[in-house]
């Protein structure tokens, strides 16, 4: 059974795109690093190793991305702060995703008044610069704590994923197989969970993995401001804040907590890219599935 | 269309009193008020003079009440940290922000529509895919990291530039020709930056765009009576790959806002951003509250002009 699952597993993998291999192939050494964290980290978490003579060293074989101004390790740093920026990032979109479908599903089936309100009161939600929103919140409300930044992360990320629920919900309650569970005497609960449910997780997937990249640049852009993550725990966004403060003397201590983040998310977009155009064929431009112009039109579909 | 447009704005002014209440009790529940700060130099009976001169020691009900009141009779609020009336502030610098988002806005559309179209038209060609794959990376850069990196590049390893501010400190004492190009050197990297992340964002949707459009049965069409491969792309197949475009710039519009945030930080320069993100370390309230309502108002416009250009550009939508 699970030479089985290992041989699907493998036969999907090669059928992908090189850079989405490559993406995927990162982004899983990312998490498997962030979580195995303190057994891979050469160092110990923020340990001043020794703030005198060793602080501010340029990278060095001891210290392959140098150490920053209280001499600690730079590269056990993002080890850490990829920890936390990944997970924030990936609870906050978790939450999102959960509150979005919710949301949209209830709108789409509810339908009516109650529809006309939740979609006004999206529209108002809609309206609110989110970074202007979460600078308010974190800034006043302040210190916020860790948990309490990825509700917020989460809360404030959720709109555009009941949009889409909602839409893509609307259309399949038409669709015969509802319509016929609906005339067999099936319950709305039942329709909702069995029939709704898993066939508008598609649009959701892709819209919370390229959340993914989002919710880290976010976090960073708080972190990068002083109001999202604060000593002791340290995203990789603090870092690059911390170390940006003396950039031009001590570069590695800010250039390479960046570029993990670049890097981070490109993996990510790429990723949600992929999926994007294997789960929702609707998005995926016609002239890469290979008959741009084939001399066969392809037969007419009643509708 | 003067009825649609009429029942917008009336659901937009719904939208922006809802933000604005929201935002309201956002900010006034939040522990402390404006003159809680921390200043031992500051006897509390001064602190307590302040708060009854502001009203901050009134129930935040009445607070809302008041301020809607002020609000309907046109009046914003004093920004005591500005010292001066809250519309006077943002008369200041909204069209700071107006011009650098207005200039990104028009030249990212230039030049990213071009840049889609060419990978779309070209995307089986190597210098198209490499251009699609620079597309991605810009996209996925945070806009303060690039905006650092711009400004380490040019202002500093390579002093070229100037690393921030609007103008030179000696502007006041310059020859009208020099203070113009002053403005013009200044106005360089955050544009830059700004220009990059959007241009990327409008290239990647209008490649999309224009792939789906490509395979249409219109388009087989107008090349099949022999029209020019530059005319299909242009006239038949890039005006229907062109309707997306107008739902994004609709939808961009107020992010550039949110972008502005941190570019304006980075090279301080002194717009709304940085004005928002001062106001609200501050604790200037009616300053924040107005800035975030202005916020809202650039989405609910940004949505209905696109709404309303939609309409106008394409027959097949209908005003009910």
């Amino acid at each position: 059974m699970f030479a089985d699952a290992f041989d699907r597993l493998t036969g999907w993998y090669r059928r992908l795109d090189t850079s989405v291999r490559v993406a995927l192939v990162v982004l899983v050494l990312m998490y498997l690093v962030a979580l195995l964290a303190p057994i891979v980290a050469p160092y110990s978490q923020s340990e001043q190793i020794d703030i005198v003579r060793m602080k501010n060293h340029a990278p060095s074989l001891a210290h392959p991305l140098g150490t920053d101004r209280v001499s600690r390790d730079v590269l056990t740093r993002i080890l850490y702060g990829a920890r936390v920026s990944l997970s924030i990032a990936t609870l906050a979109v978790l939450v999102s995703a959960i509150v979005g479908t919710l949301y949209g599903l209830v709108a789409a089936v509810a339908g009516g008044v109650v529809d006309t309100i939740l979609m006004r009161l999206l529209d108002a939600m809609l309206s609110i610069p989110r970074v202007l929103l979460l600078i308010a919140i974190l800034a006043l409300w302040n210190p916020v704590p860790l948990w309490m930044l990825i509700i917020l992360l989460g809360l404030t990320g959720w709109f555009d994923v009941s949009r889409l629920v909602r839409a893509e919900a609307l259309t399949i309650r038409e669709r015969e197989f509802v319509v016929a569970a609906r005339s067999l005497g099936a319950r709305r609960s039942r329709i909702l969970l069995q029939h709704l449910l898993p066939n508008v997780l598609a649009p959701v997937i892709v819209a919370t993995t390229l959340g993914i990249g989002n919710v880290i640049v976010l976090e960073a852009g708080l972190s990068f401001i002083g109001i999202g993550v604060r000593e002791p725990s340290a995203s990789l966004g603090t870092m690059f804040q911390e170390g940006t403060e003396a950039f031009a003397g001590t570069w590695w201590a800010a250039l390479f907590p960046g570029v993990v983040i670049v890097v981070t998310v490109l993996c990510v977009n790429i990723l949600g890219d992929a999926l994007r155009a294997s789960l929702d064929p609707r998005h995926l431009p016609r002239v890469l599935l290979g008959t741009p112009t084939a001399a066969v039109p392809p037969p007419a579909t009643a509708e | 269309m003067r009825r649609f447009v009429a029942v917008r704005l009336f659901h937009a002014i719904v939208v922006m009193f809802l933000v604005a209440t929201v935002a309201f009790f956002l900010i006034h529940l939040a522990p402390g008020d404006p003159f809680s700060f921390d200043n031992p130099n500051i006897p509390p009976a001064l602190r307590d003079q302040w708060r009854a001169q502001y009203g901050y020691d009134r129930p935040v009900l009445e607070q809302y009440v008041r301020y809607l009141g002020s609000v309907a009779r046109g009046k914003l609020g004093w920004s005591h940290t500005m010292h001066a009336p809250v519309s006077e502030a943002l008369a200041q610098r909204l069209p700071r922000t107006l011009l650098l988002m207005g200039l990104a806005f028009v030249l990212s559309f230039a030049l990213g529509i071009r840049l889609g179209v060419y990978e779309a038209t070209h995307w089986r060609k190597r210098r198209a895919r490499v251009t699609n794959a620079a597309s991605l990376l810009i996209y996925s850069l945070p806009d303060f990291w690039l905006a650092l990196m711009l400004l380490l590049l040019f202002g500093y390893w390579l002093p070229i530039l100037p690393a921030g501010q609007m103008v030179d400190t000696l502007h006041e004492y310059m020859s009208p020709g020099r203070a113009a190009w002053d403005r013009v050197v200044h106005l360089i990297l955050p544009l830059t930056t700004l220009t990059l992340l959007l241009t990327a964002t409008i290239a990647r949707y209008q490649r999309a765009a224009l792939l789906e459009t490509l395979p249409s049965d219109f388009v087989r069409t107008a090349r099949a009576k022999g029209v020019d491969e530059r005319d299909v792309v242009r006239r038949h197949a890039l005006r229907n790959a062109l309707l997306p475009m107008i739902t994004l710039a609709g939808l961009a519009f107020p992010t550039i806002l949110g972008g502005a945030v941190f570019v304006e930080r980075v090279f301080s320069w002194p717009g709304m951003g940085l004005m928002v993100t001062t106001a609200i370390a501050v604790r200037d309230y009616p300053l924040v509250m107005a800035s975030v309502v202005v916020g809202a108002a650039m989405v609910a416009l940004g949505t209905l002009l696109a709404d309303i250009a939609y309409v106008l550009a394409d027959p097949r939508v209908r005003v009910r």
